[in-house]
């Protein structure tokens, strides 16, 4: 099987549904002429033309309404935020119109709209730049989120997203971009709502979304080579729709869990995911589900100290070993 | 206060080029002649005044449900500015789109919503337009090219952008008017919407309806160029112009031109109509008459009227009587008084409503729509 970078992976699924569906526009900042702030419409400019791929102004709430209201239409805008961080000043265009406009006429309209790009911390460009607000994103009912870590997902998940006739909040991370994995040649879409175990073990469930898994996994060696502990590592791919079955036959099985979440704690996703546990798999844990999520403070600059801000594979070996 | 309504500016549409003072040694000029109205029939102008009726009729029953304490939230009343949607409605096509802010009752009547629906969606029914799910602020009708009812002041703006964008791709010769109050010139994302507009040549008319308050703020206390706020399209090499807004017959002429712009030219432009609310910001806008004087209100209804001046309007040329504009107002108020019983007579939604049309898969029963968890009780 090919081995390509999750950018190429992203790049891939984007020209592949520009070819199938005369209905997908690209649109965002240097997505065309520049190919892309981070290169994952490397390309697709020249292929496609100023129609299909096209550069917009500085102007977040601008540009995603507009896709919004060409939605409504029948076009299946795929909005890039070159930061997921600057949909900030956009939030009334996805919170209101995106996310609120199906309920409010009572199902009368539909968005098939894609907003996505990298939201992630680690690259020190400080708190403005480093947000992950997949949990502001979740708690929107009308809304889709979905964050994948590997290659082989984020084009599966990006075609799923494409096709998909409600609006996706879809989130990368800068940091995978150049990462490679395995992903086929031919054409597959990877339902939007399905975890996916990327690691079978029986003492601990680690389960994390986007670049958290890659700790996880790591952590998951280490426990294995170091302690003797099996742990299995539960990828969600996707926070809203949620796979809850996966999590919970994972900790059925494993008896512990603990959640590893580039989030913050206060509120974040994993704070979700150790509810849906206490609530539907009580007796069957031996031990509290425990957290490791990004130290509670805004995004430090600091490269050495952003780094331990994240979670670490060394934080989540502590709170297993604390659990197990 | 800025009053343009006594002295009407009258004249043709500003290019970019040519901008200057509008409104300075500006002639009255008859709107009547202009080609969108020289060939109107009678029954045409007689169904402007049918539409400015049953809008008006309309949201007085609504107004006496919500002082009964029947009604839910907001409710923020059209009334006084009915020529506005009347007119500009009048001139929409096939591929011809409309999108307003939350004062959207009148566009909704005119496009051709029923008032069923409408005072239903207002009473939380599940018989209203959007099944109780969006009320006063979010009426829609994609069925009759009409995306709301937005409640968020701007909001709006970019979606209009987004629907003519969406015409462009698509090459359908139609536009949006994209309608907004005199309050949301002052965000953000109208501006980015503009600017887009004009970038990208997008077959959009913004429309201010410039009621001269932004909920209790005046245009004198709100805006940095306090004469006209159409000027701001100069910014963006954008055709601009305003509109008195009590005279139907300017109206359709200066919106007929926006329009004909957007579909042959697919360039944008921004127009201001002058009109006038009566009542507050909303009706819980307890201060709707320390913020102007009652003397105001009351010269408006009795100088400004665009309703009483289109009757008079109708007189003069023969067109109506008072007994045929009579029988027209007592039709309204009938349809108005059964739109009132049948939204009283309907049931409220079920709790369990509450759960569908939040994704449209999970509605349809796809494959998408059932993968995974899309609700999380408690």
């Amino acid at each position: 099987m090919p081995v390509i970078t999750y950018r190429q992976a992203l790049n891939d699924a984007l020209a592949e549904e520009l070819t199938r569906d005369e209905n997908v526009v690209i649109m965002g900042e240097e997505v065309a002429e520049y190919n892309g702030a981070y290169k994952i419409t490397e390309g697709l400019w020249e292929k496609f033309g100023s129609k299909r791929v096209v550069d917009t102004p500085i102007s977040e709430a601008g540009f995603l309404g507009l896709g919004v209201g060409a939605a409504m239409l029948g076009l299946r805008p795929v909005m890039e935020l070159m930061f997921w961080s600057f949909a900030y000043v956009a939030f009334d265009q996805i919170i209101n119109n995106a996310g609120c406009v199906r309920y409010m006429s009572g199902g009368l309209i539909n968005l098939p709209l894609v907003i996505r790009g990298p939201a992630n911390g680690g690259t020190n460009v400080g708190a403005t730049h480093s947000h992950t607000p997949e949990n502001f994103l979740a708690n929107t009912p009308g809304l889709k989120v979905v964050c994948p870590a590997t290659p082989y997902d984020a084009k599966g998940l990006m075609k799923a997203a494409i096709r998909d006739n409600d609006p996706v909040c879809f989130m990368e991370n800068t940091l995978l971009y150049g990462d490679s994995g395995e992903v086929p040649e031919g054409e597959y879409v990877i339902p939007i709502g399905l975890a996916d175990v990327k690691r079978g073990g029986s003492d601990v469930s680690l389960i994390a979304h986007g670049r958290a898994v890659l700790t996880a996994l790591a952590a998951a060696r280490r426990l294995e080579d170091e302690f003797n502990i099996s742990a299995e590592v539960v990828d969600l791919r996707s926070i809203r729709p949620l796979d809850e079955e996966t999590i919970l036959d994972s900790v059925r099985k494993t008896h512990r869990a603990v959640l590893v979440d580039e989030n913050k704690p206060f509120c974040g996703v994993s704070s979700q995911i150790a509810t849906l546990i206490q609530e539907q798999a009580f007796d069957d844990l031996d031990a509290p589900v425990g957290r490791v999520c990004s130290l509670d403070a805004p995004a430090i600059y600091s490269p050495p100290l952003e780094e331990l801000q994240l979670p670490t594979v060394d934080r989540v070996i502590t709170k297993v070993l604390a659990v197990c | 206060m800025v009053n343009r309504n006594q002295q009407p500016s009258h004249f043709s549409i500003v290019s970019v080029a040519q901008a200057d003072k509008p409104k300075a040694g500006s002639s009255p000029v008859d709107f009547s002649k202009a080609p969108v109205n020289a060939d109107l029939t009678p029954e045409q102008k007689l169904s402007f005044l049918r539409e400015m009726l049953r809008i008006r009729r309309f949201e007085q029953a609504s107004l006496k449900l919500y002082n009964q304490g029947k009604m839910g939230g907001f409710l923020h009343l059209y009334i006084g500015q009915e020529s506005v949607a009347v007119g500009t409605c009048s001139l929409l096509g096939p591929n011809d789109h409309t999108i307003t802010a939350y004062r959207d009752h009148g566009h909704a009547l005119v496009v051709g919503m029923s008032m069923d629906e409408c005072m239903a969606e207002m009473l939380g029914k599940a018989t209203g337009c959007s099944k109780g799910k969006g009320g006063s602020m979010h009426f829609f009708a994609p069925d009759k090219n009409y995306w709301g009812g937005h409640g968020i002041v701007a909001g709006q703006t970019p979606l209009g952008l987004g629907i003519a964008y969406a015409l462009k791709y698509k090459g359908l010769k139609g536009c949006c008017l994209t309608y907004l109050g005199d309050g949301a010139v002052n965000q953000g994302v109208f501006h980015e919407s503009l600017n887009m507009a004009a970038l990208w040549d997008i077959p959009v008319v913004f429309i201010i309806e410039n009621n001269q308050y932004s909920m209790g703020t005046s245009l004198a206390r709100s805006s940095s160029i306090k004469a006209c706020l159409a000027e701001r399209a100069e910014g963006y090499a954008m055709d601009w112009d305003i509109v008195n807004g009590e005279d139907l017959y300017e109206v359709r002429a200066k919106t007929f031109d926006a329009m004909e712009r957007a579909r042959e030219k697919c360039r944008p432009t921004l127009l201001e109509i002058d009109t006038y609310r009566y009542y507050g910001h909303s009706v819980a806008d307890a201060n709707a008459k320390k913020y102007r004087k009652p003397e105001e209100i009351e010269f408006y209804k009795e100088n400004h009227d665009p309703i009483m001046l289109w009757e008079k309007r109708l007189k003069e040329e023969g067109v109506a009587d008072d007994e045929s504009i009579k029988k027209i107002d007592n039709e309204a108020k009938a349809e108005a008084a059964a739109a009132v019983k049948f939204a009283e007579d309907s049931p409220f939604p079920e709790l369990e409503d509450i759960f569908t049309d939040v994704y449209h898969e999970v509605d349809m029963g796809t494959e998408a729509g059932r993968t995974g968890r899309h609700f999380f009780s408690d």
